[in-house]
């Protein structure tokens, strides 16, 4: 167990810089993801906390000791990886207790961490199979056996679920879950995919082009998103975003319009705005309620529905090619072609001064 | 039977036919043809219309026997000793040349001898020579298979990294095998020379030291000189096919074990030679079966000599078929060496086989 400390960690490749400048905090015991879109240096940034990949500049601690240039194995960390790496030619017992044997480990310690390690991922059964005879899930399980035995300050999971079918990522999901239940250990998690984010995170870290563009726990991100990516980045289906022009600046809030919004007041959260300005309004899908005309606030045509039983996801084009979103309770039924008409609580509503 | 190989696959047929068509008329045929002229007694040119011989060709070729021979005693029963005290003994000619007592050693000729308290062991076979080629090329397959495989590794080891200009390397390496063997084996004549390149270099080395020797001109020294060569000329084809299996093992393996804390021998011992299992087999086979071709080298630099110390088997196939215009004899050598090699190659598939 272990706090991990990045501080302005920087990474180039000749005159590219991947990484620029990040600052995390891990606290003892806590489950962050690192979450963003492909290229967004999320991996590369796992990779440099376990010591794969040298880090350019900035300093990395685990538990108040610089680690910039030590040997990943001497990180005190474990890693999980996308592709399972398991040793194809050892069984699941030699696999899991790799670490053991080049360590020398006697044979008595190593029957009883594997023991152990099998116990906590109830593969018992299967520790005398070969790699090939194993499906994916499994595989990954043994990695994470592996991981287990080595007993280290800090998991590394890089996109430990991406190779497996939607079922089981979502059975391995919460085993990683309850695992981090379990031992309590520290544990960075990288992902693309926002729903592992959002479930296993006590913390998320949402990256782009190699920078941090917000960091905080899932709700926090997801209610008040600092800005335009985040709030796209995180929520299915993702936030409808409007051009709107700033018709006022009042104490609180700002007063926005554009030809489908009818004028409203949206709460701009410390953001400073001037009259007359484009900004982008954005609303989540599951936050628009239908109505009618005289007190509907959005007005648009409805091009699709789409009913996936617990909730109904209407396409609406507003005016001037612009398109929304809304993801309405299951029973409502908006047909094609015909108007539509939403209201939405200001207060549930972003207002961010730059436009996409 | 209608199968998708034969039903409508005409273009097909005729894409593989010129492939198929040359490997019939050049390996298939003449193997069949070999087979068929092994058992008659056809020569390359002969006014004698061919017999058939049935297996009297190998019955020549293989038969070896061991005769004991005890040493002259004079008429008290002393055994007679010349002047170091060693024993004598008759001469073996008194057993193989028109001696009815000993029908089955007749026309056979001393291989080699040991002693055994007073008897001498003295192995005898008809064909010395052909024993001779076939022990020269055993000797040279098992220092050139596993010796050439090592280095071969040990060089993919050392350019399979990510250095500037680590292709410099792999072309130098690889060089050798474009050049013909037969350049490369008149080239090291010179250096292998009384007055060549080596010895030269080995009597500088040694401050004067060293004689120098005529490494072709030496029975002791010719086969070892030949390996020597073989394996240089050889070793970066070999080394191709290795990095080819190094590059297929997945670097994240490698993430791994060094996460473990894998010192470099942990790294090769558990995932580098794990990995390369197959080409480890694909590499022995192919070393084993060129070691047994061996005949180029031989032909340029030594003809078998001095005191046949580097004949070999297809070097003996290639002297008696044309040198002697022996073609049944040839004929026989060939389908010998075939079965050897085919033989070793399947005891060698069977050590290697998943298990």
């Amino acid at each position: 167990m272990a706090q991990v400390k990045l501080r302005d960690i920087r990474k180039s490749y000749g005159k590219v810089e991947v990484i620029k400048g990040v600052d995390i905090d891990v606290d003892d015991g806590e489950f962050v993801v690192f979450v963003g879109p492909s290229g967004c240096g999320k991996s590369t940034l796992l990779r440099m906390i376990a010591g794969l990949e040298d880090i350019t500049a900035g300093t990395l601690e685990i538990d108040g000791i610089r680690m910039n240039d030590l040997e990943p194995s001497k990180r005190g960390i474990a890693m999980v990886f996308q592709s399972y790496a398991i040793f194809p030619h050892m069984t699941v017992r030699e696999n899991v207790a790799f670490g053991l044997t080049i360590n020398k480990a006697g044979k008595a310690e190593k029957a009883e961490k594997v023991a152990e390690a099998a116990r906590i991922l109830q593969m018992e059964h299967l520790l005398d199979r070969r790699p090939s005879e194993l499906s994916g899930g499994q595989r990954q399980r043994v990695a994470i056996g592996r991981a287990i035995v080595r007993d280290p300050k800090v998991f590394l999971f890089d996109e430990p679920l991406s190779n497996l079918d939607a079922a089981l990522r979502m059975d391995m999901r919460m085993e990683i879950g309850k695992l981090h239940q379990d031992l309590g250990a520290s544990m960075i998690y990288v992902t693309h995919d926002q729903v592992e984010a959002m479930t296993l995170a006590d913390k998320i870290v949402v990256l782009k082009d190699g920078m941090v563009m917000q960091a905080g726990a899932p709700m926090e991100l997801y209610h008040e998103p600092d800005n335009l990516f985040v709030a796209g980045f995180l929520g299915s289906p993702s936030m409808n975003f409007l051009e709107v022009t700033v018709d006022a600046v009042n104490a609180d809030n700002v007063t926005v319009h554009n030809t489908a919004l009818d004028p409203i007041d949206v709460p701009h959260k410390g953001r400073s705005f001037t009259v007359g300005q484009t900004a982008t309004l954005g609303i989540r899908p599951q936050y628009l309620h239908p109505s009618d005309q005289a007190s509907g606030k959005l007005h648009g045509k409805v091009i699709l529905t789409e009913r996936l039983g617990s909730e109904t996801v209407i396409d609406v084009s507003l005016a001037e090619g612009a398109k929304l979103i809304a993801a309405l309770a299951e029973d409502t039924i908006l047909a094609p072609g015909t108007a539509a008409h939403f209201e939405f609580d200001p207060n549930q509503a972003h207002i961010f001064p730059e436009t996409r | 039977m209608a199968s998708k190989l034969t039903t409508s696959n005409r273009a097909g047929w005729g894409f593989a036919l010129p492939g198929f068509g040359l490997l019939a008329l050049f390996i298939v045929v003449p193997f069949f043809f070999a087979f068929f002229l092994s058992l008659t007694n056809q020569r390359l040119i002969s006014p004698n219309p061919t017999e058939y011989v049935g297996l009297e060709n190998y019955r020549d070729l293989l038969s070896i026997s061991v005769l004991t021979i005890e040493p002259e005693r004079d008429d008290a029963g002393i055994i007679i000793r010349d002047a170091n005290g060693q024993p004598e003994y008759p001469r073996v000619r008194s057993f193989t040349r028109n001696n009815p007592d000993f029908p089955q050693y007749d026309g056979m000729r001393e291989w080699f001898r040991w002693h055994s308290g007073d008897n001498a062991k003295v192995v005898v076979a008809t064909d010395v020579v052909f024993w001779k080629s076939l022990r020269n090329t055993l000797m040279f397959v098992l220092v050139v298979a596993p010796v050439q495989g090592a280095l071969a590794l040990g060089l993919a080891l050392l350019i399979n990294q990510r250095l500037r200009g680590i292709n410099i390397y792999r072309a130098i390496y690889f060089m050798p095998v474009v050049v013909s063997i037969v350049v490369v084996s008149l080239l090291w004549r010179f250096l292998y020379a009384e007055e060549g390149l080596l010895n030269n270099i080995l009597q500088t080395l040694s401050f004067g030291m060293f004689e120098g020797r005529d490494w072709l001109g030496d029975p002791d020294t010719a086969l070892g000189a030949i390996k020597a060569m073989s394996i240089w000329q050889a070793v970066g084809f070999h080394m191709v096919i290795w990095l080819s299996g190094l590059q297929t093992i997945s670097p994240t393996l490698y993430e791994a074990s060094s996460i473990e804390g894998a010192s470099k021998w942990q790294t090769f011992r558990y995932v580098t030679w794990p990995g390369l299992r197959n080409t480890a087999v694909l590499v022995l086979i192919v070393i084993t079966m060129q070691a047994f071709a061996l005949f180029a080298q031989i032909d340029v630099m030594t003809n078998g000599g001095p005191l046949d110390s580097t004949t070999t088997v297809v070097f003996q196939a290639v002297e008696r078929g044309y040198g002697k215009q022996d073609i049944s004899g040839g004929s026989t050598i060939s389908v010998i060496l075939f079965l050897i090699v085919l033989s070793i190659s399947l005891i060698q598939r069977y050590l290697t086989r998943e298990r």
